[in-house]
């Protein structure tokens, strides 16, 4: 809007505002680069053939972008089909328990005084401070316990269980929906059921939107307890099932690096899709503090 | 007369009351999380607490669990191993600080509209949503002699023979790591920033455009005092950020070379050589500093800045606070109409 009326005013630039646009764009630029170059030596690697992998510097450009024998090589030798289904199993129990859990928890902490509220909410602060690695060490005696690991039930229950960003994302917007709305809802004989079911929950709309995505990726990404708790092959995530590149493998980065491409497909496609949720789901995520 | 049911029909006529219907679900709805948030945080604390004066393994039964006292911690402080790995918490805090200055000036950059910014911004966020394991492939491929990242460099007219091996050089391989968290995160720290700057009026800009202010003095008269508070919240997150790295050593050298941090010396004592008693309290000296480190930034923004607000409220400040006062009560008053 600023360089809009700069250019109304009149075509010409002082020096300094030159140089300003030039500094800022190579900057934007530079950085921009240092980004994407690691991803896209990856992707250019992917698409060599075992030959020109071995013959050509790693920054030359593969002979074609259509071959794709890497690709189905990697997504069969780590099993990740099976390990796709696995990750969206998994999330979509993790997504759809996470919010019910989530808003019912924000609505009755937002909207009913009783004592041990306040408790409730600093027990939830507090969580947030505990690293998750450090916790492992006796969540999985835990897990163990319950007879948790190498199932996947056990591993979606301890993903919901350690959930509390979304929760504040929840009580946040919920502050900004009028206790009015629920008072007239009273006055009309609805039930607290009735007014979390059919006012509190279509509301909280755009906050589950920005939850699930949030922690969508979240769920997709994390490999530390999926690794600790799904070591049997036919349980990996897809975080996981790339780890199986590791071994075999060596450096054969031709294989490996398809495999990375396939598995941050769906976070590129997710991306492209909800720029703005995810945008405005990290900004919100940060006044908790 | 709602009293008068409940008093008639007895426990069933008080669920159906509104104090009972409140109290039903009250519980219903905070009993499920409640549970959870006991079992997989609470309950694993109090028993990390616990384990941490015994020496046991993961599959020692109760009754052969060995009481040591306070040997455990002592050890954490003894073994050279676990101590030293703190100090490596340093580079990840140094490399945390550039980070943060970094997104902090894109964002002030990017906050001046124009076009291409959200195709830079969509670049600098990507490497954000990308999976730990992928970023250490990515890196360890980045990384590797001859490859990448000697390639980039020798464009730019480096010697490829001068340089060093990234992962393996002892000087420089924490560094290289670091680089990457780096890399991850600032445009997630960026996005962030952008917002809070966003968050500003944006007549304050335009105003102080009319008044003849430079950027420069956009940044330090507008800017930084409205997005002081959560630049400051985020050194201190970065503080404790740093001493529970973990992800870049785990998935790309596995804490070989010296580049093991704290958490990834816990990891491998707690579920490879199964010390449980001493990863425990590893665990627990780590929580104490950060326990602490909170503590210090709760008083800090209580005693820095409550002063700081309130006495020193620039005039641009107390103009944006009354704007956005104004606006959110007209806002209000849409919403009820």
């Amino acid at each position: 809007m600023v360089k809009h009326k700069a250019n109304k005013r009149k075509k010409t630039y002082t020096p300094g505002q030159i140089i300003w646009q030039i500094v800022r764009y190579f900057s934007l630029i530079f950085f921009s680069f240092v980004a994407v170059i690691p991803v896209v030596s990856c992707v250019i690697t992917a698409f060599k053939t075992e030959e020109e992998y071995q013959t050509t510097n790693v920054m030359t450009l593969p002979k074609s972008f259509v071959n794709f024998d890497n690709f189905v090589k990697a997504f069969n030798m780590a099993n990740m089909g099976k390990a796709f289904l696995n990750s969206v199993i998994v999330m979509i129990f993790v997504l759809i328990a996470s919010v019910i859990i989530g808003t019912q928890l924000a609505y009755v902490l937002n909207r009913f005084q009783f004592p041990g509220n306040k408790l409730i909410r600093n027990l939830f602060l507090f969580a947030s401070l505990l690293p998750a690695v450090a916790m492992q060490v006796t969540v999985y005696n835990i897990m163990q316990a319950l007879g948790f690991v190498n199932h996947l039930y056990g591993y979606i229950i301890m993903m919901c269980g350690t959930d509390v960003i979304s929760i504040y994302i929840f009580i946040q917007f919920m502050e900004n929906i009028s206790i009015s709305l629920d008072e007239s809802a009273i006055i009309d004989g609805a039930s607290y059921w009735t007014i979390y079911w059919k006012i509190i929950l279509p509301l909280l709309k755009p906050a589950i939107v920005t939850s699930c995505i949030l922690k969508g990726v979240g769920v997709y990404n994390e490999y530390y307890a999926a690794n600790l708790y799904l070591m049997n092959r036919n349980l990996k995530t897809i975080a996981v099932s790339l780890y199986t590149f590791v071994g075999p493998l060596g450096s054969r980065y031709n294989l490996i690096c398809a495999g990375v491409i396939i598995s941050l497909l769906p976070a590129l496609i997710v991306f492209i899709l909800c720029q703005k949720q995810i945008y405005s789901g990290i900004a919100a995520g940060a006044v908790k503090g | 007369m709602e009293e008068a049911v409940a008093g008639r029909k007895g426990f069933g006529g008080w669920l159906r009351s509104r104090k009972g219907q409140k109290t039903l679900i009250c519980v219903g709805f905070v009993a499920i999380p409640l549970i959870l948030l006991l079992s997989f945080t609470y309950i694993p604390f109090v028993e990390m607490v616990r384990f941490s004066f015994f020496k046991m393994k993961y599959t020692t039964p109760v009754d052969k669990r060995l009481f040591v006292g306070w040997r455990n911690y002592l050890d954490v402080f003894r073994r050279k191993d676990c101590f030293s790995a703190l100090k490596l918490s340093l580079y990840y805090c140094g490399g945390a600080l550039f980070q943060l200055v970094l997104a902090l000036y894109l964002a002030t950059i990017l906050s001046f509209k124009a076009k291409g910014n959200n195709l830079f911004k969509g670049f600098m966020f990507f490497p954000f949503l990308i999976n730990g394991i992928a970023v250490g492939f990515i890196f360890k491929f980045f990384y590797t002699r001859g490859f990448v990242f000697d390639t980039v460099l020798s464009w730019c007219g480096f010697d490829m023979d001068n340089l060093p091996f990234w992962l393996k050089d002892q000087r420089i391989n924490n560094w290289s790591l670091v680089a990457t968290s780096v890399w991850r995160y600032f445009g997630q720290n960026m996005v962030l920033f952008i917002g809070a700057i966003m968050s500003v009026d944006s007549e304050l800009y335009e105003a102080a455009e009319l008044d003849g202010a430079n950027r420069f003095q956009q940044f330090v008269h507008i800017i930084l005092p409205s997005i002081k508070t959560i630049v400051t919240l985020n050194i201190i997150l970065s503080i404790t950020g740093s001493l529970s790295a973990f992800e870049p050593p785990y998935v790309i050298t596995s804490g070989g070379n010296g580049t093991g941090t704290y958490f990834v010396i816990m990891n491998e004592i707690a579920h490879v050589s199964q010390k449980v008693g001493l990863a425990s309290a590893m665990a627990v000296v780590l929580l104490l500093i950060i326990f602490l480190c909170t503590i210090l930034q709760k008083l800090f923004f209580k005693f820095v800045f409550r002063d700081a607000e309130s006495e020193d409220e620039s005039y641009k400040a107390k103009r944006a606070r009354l704007r956005a006062e104004k606006a959110r009560a007209r806002a209000e008053k849409k919403g009820v109409a």
